[in-house]
């Protein structure tokens, strides 16, 4: 169990059909809140980017709270949230991955959103005026917007991604590590390092690393023109 | 002369409190080109921003073959009216995407339109390029295929051949000229370059902080304009 | 340092007017960095090697928090005037720690393994200490019937018989290899993909909080579950009885021993304060205070000392 030989354990778990089922559930649970957040949060930094309403300000300040949220704040809430004494303790959800989707899309969202709307915000004005005499109907207008500030938007995915794949603390609280359920990459992580397993949880480490490189490599092939957005 | 395509009463813009444009009456008639000149500052570009329906007028009303305008405009009426706008902006794709790109705003695919304008301007040889790696003179020229690809019933242009050299200049005062006896498009034509308007447009119009001092044949406008500011603009004398 | 930095910012307009000023505070930013740089390796290195008079303990998860090493520490400190880190892990990660030498002394429950540790050469003495046992708790529904029953590998097979939520810590702590060598006693291996078997890998105030909200079994140490009692409105002791002395299963017995590690290449261990410290844990005095300890609040003590003192002092 020393640290010795990482490399000899990363043979070991890449034979190790748990290993690959904890990727899977990885991307599973991530891959999910990460859609749902872009689903509703580029829409919502859009929106927010270009348009001015009385509540506009705190919800732009809100956005920017969360950005900047603990995740095991989040984690607690959602925790209380879903527990059985909460509001929403019928829905036995706590400590299963829809829990952990949920906290997932709490951290990630105002991230998304945030980013989105910096990006959406910080494209040529004049863009916005060609769309326009273009012919663009309102909604187009802000497609057009969000295809031409993609390299921001797909940054935001990133960070969004990135904040929640390799987040502990909510993952723990709220989807409990349960082997074959809810336990991901990052909770398992620390589950090895607790039991001593070093090499393990360092193999563990370099399997999350290389799937979020390769998730941002994914994510960065939709900076190129946008199917939804061709002329 | 035919219909008014556009007609124009009592319509203000002011930005902060101070007015650019306050043109009392004004028609554009369906089919000619109307040129716009007058010094920096004098309301054209915002008034094509009204006649594009890009911008609300502070009061005043606007009427187009005959109706009544209201804003925001409605769509159909907004995709037959194309601005060129005096700064180039292109947007972050290749020069064929820029160029089809508002016919697929109206869910039309036509490549061979996309071609022929292309070939028009002259830079169907660029077709593949990204636009942000063209140089001014393409750039304008692709400006300009993307709105004439749309088939405009009018065209504006806002100082369409601004910073350009002479070859360039050329080659776009020959496509400008063509159109209105091609496809009998109204065109709205702001600059600020004389020689221009006498070579382009059927009327001018002079624009003088915000109001219009004078409105005339070409011919007539340069051989003896009413207005004393006019006359001394087309003598070259400083008027600000 | 800080000093130095701040009376750059003061002269920094009148520095700025000279060019041959400039250079010089642009060599002072340049040693100030350098300076920094060198503190900042220092303060690493200090990391690996721990300050001379603190003790590295790595301890059961219980022990801490069950409140027992804050009343009992204290008088270690004060007596030898020596800091002791505590780092309340699993049982697993405890003995990890002492195998690399990241810890000088272990307190730990795990027989079986607190041997194999001794044998592997990584310990210089195991000294037991106290003891306290296992119960299984559960709803007060008890769906799987094991309320009347007298053996814990009994009771665990009924759990499974019935498919019962049951939630195991599954993190190797002393408390898990408890687990799985009465599921071995019980002859069953509990498939963690069968939906009732959670294996979550978590401490035992985590693994209760989790049965409490699925209404589930759960094997706990009996000072833990005491401790947490008032947290856990939906969880009753079913296999065990009130106290260690009514538990019908000898096989709950849980043992706490010391065990000093080996100082050797590599692994720079205070081993003579971690000498010292297993003798004072059980010294007959410590072991008093351990049988006194939480008396008061629970009616019961949390842990029974056992050590070779206090037993000859019992006259066993």
């Amino acid at each position: 169990m020393s640290l010795g030989v990482p490399l000899s354990w990363l043979s070991e778990g890449v034979a190790n059909h748990e290993l690959w089922a904890i990727v899977l559930r990885t991307l599973q649970v991530s891959g999910t809140a990460l859609a749902v957040s872009a689903l509703i949060g580029i829409p919502l930094g859009t929106a927010l980017a270009l348009t001015r309403f009385g509540a506009r300000r705190w919800i732009v300040a809100l956005v920017y709270t969360g950005m900047g949220f603990p995740p095991v704040v989040v984690g607690l809430s959602v925790y209380l949230l879903l527990s059985r004494q909460g509001p929403l303790g019928g829905l036995e959800w706590l400590f299963t991955p829809s829990a952990m989707v949920i906290a997932q899309v709490v951290i990630a969202l105002p991230l998304v959103a945030g980013l989105t709307m910096g990006a959406v915000e910080s494209v040529d004005p004049d863009v916005r005026l060609l769309l326009r005499a273009l012919g663009a109907s309102p909604v187009q207008e802000a497609l057009g917007l969000v295809a031409e500030a993609r390299q921001g938007v797909v940054a935001s995915l990133v960070a969004g991604f990135g904040g929640i794949i390799s987040e502990v603390g909510a993952a723990m609280l709220v989807g409990g590590n349960v082997e074959g359920s809810t336990r991901v990459l990052s909770t398992a992580i620390v589950l090895e390092t607790r039991q001593g397993a070093f090499g393990m949880a360092l193999a563990l480490g370099g399997v999350l690393l290389a799937l979020t490189f390769l998730v941002n490599l994914m994510l960065m092939r939709l900076q190129g023109t946008p199917w939804w957005s061709k002329g | 002369m035919s219909a008014p395509c556009y007609e124009l009463h009592d319509v203000r813009k002011a930005y902060g409190g101070k007015t650019v444009l306050a043109v009392d009456h004004l028609v554009v008639h369906q089919g000619e080109t109307l040129a716009i000149v007058g010094p920096n500052g004098a309301g054209k570009t915002t008034l094509l921003r009204v006649l594009n329906f890009l911008e609300q007028a502070d009061q005043g009303r606007i009427w187009f073959e005959g109706s009544l305008v209201p804003y925001p405009a409605p769509l159909h009426l907004r995709r037959r009216i194309t601005t060129v706008f005096q700064r180039t902006v292109l947007l972050h794709r290749s020069v064929r995407d820029n160029v089809a790109y508002g016919l697929g705003l109206r869910g039309e695919h036509d490549e061979r339109r996309v071609d022929q304008v292309l070939r028009h301007v002259g830079i169907e040889h660029l077709a593949s390029m990204p636009a942000q790696q063209l140089s001014g003179g393409e750039a304008q020229r692709l400006a300009l295929a993307r709105a004439l690809a749309l088939r405009p019933d009018v065209l504006l242009l806002d100082e369409p051949t601004a910073n350009l050299d002479p070859p360039n200049v050329a080659a776009i005062e020959a496509i400008i000229g063509d159109l209105p006896l091609q496809d009998g498009i109204t065109i709205v034509l702001v600059t600020h370059n004389l020689f221009q308007a006498r070579r382009l447009a059927d009327r001018v119009a002079m624009l003088l902080g915000g109001r219009l001092v004078e409105v005339a044949e070409t011919a007539r406008f340069f051989a003896g304009p009413e207005d004393p500011r006019a006359a001394a603009f087309v003598r070259g004398e400083m008027i600000y | 340092m800080i000093g130095a930095v701040m009376t750059d910012k003061h002269s920094d307009t009148r520095w700025q007017v000279l060019p041959a000023a400039r250079r010089a505070r642009r060599l002072a930013e340049t040693l100030a960095a350098a300076l920094l740089l060198v503190l900042f390796a220092s303060a690493l290195s200090a990391c690996g090697s721990q300050a001379p008079g603190t003790l590295r303990l790595a301890t059961t998860t219980s022990t801490y928090d069950s409140g027992l090493l804050d009343d009992l520490l204290p008088d270690f400190e004060e007596t030898y005037s020596v800091q002791v880190e505590v780092i309340a892990v699993g049982t697993g990660q405890a003995l990890a720690l002492g195998e690399r030498g990241d810890a000088d002394v272990l307190l730990v429950h795990d027989r079986r393994r607190e041997e194999a540790f001794l044998q592997a050469g990584y310990a210089e003495s195991r000294d037991p200490v106290m003891f306290n046992d296992f119960v299984l708790v559960g709803p007060p529904s008890d769906p799987a019937g094991i309320g009347g029953l007298d053996s814990a590998a009994q009771a665990l097979a009924a759990i499974a018989g019935q498919q019962a939520p049951f939630v195991s810590r599954g993190d190797q702590s002393g408390t898990h290899g408890r687990e799985l060598s009465l599921w071995e006693a019980a002859g069953l291996e509990p498939d963690p993909a069968g939906g009732w078997y959670f294996a979550i890998g978590q401490g035992m105030a985590a693994t209760l909080r989790f049965a409490d909200e699925k209404a589930a079994y759960a094997l706990t140490d009996r000072g833990t579950f005491l401790a947490l009692r008032d947290k856990l409105p939906g969880l009753v002791i079913l296999l065990g009885g009130g106290q260690l002395s009514e538990n019908p299963d000898p096989e709950l017995r849980n043992p706490y021993g010391v065990l000093v590690v080996k100082a050797s290449a590599g692994r720079e261990v205070q081993s003579d304060l971690a000498r010292t410290f297993a003798a004072w844990l059980t010294s007959l005095p410590t072991q008093q205070r351990i049988a006194r300890f939480g008396l008061e609040r629970y009616g019961q003590p949390l842990f029974y000392p056992d050590s070779l003192a206090w037993r000859q002092a019992r006259g066993e």
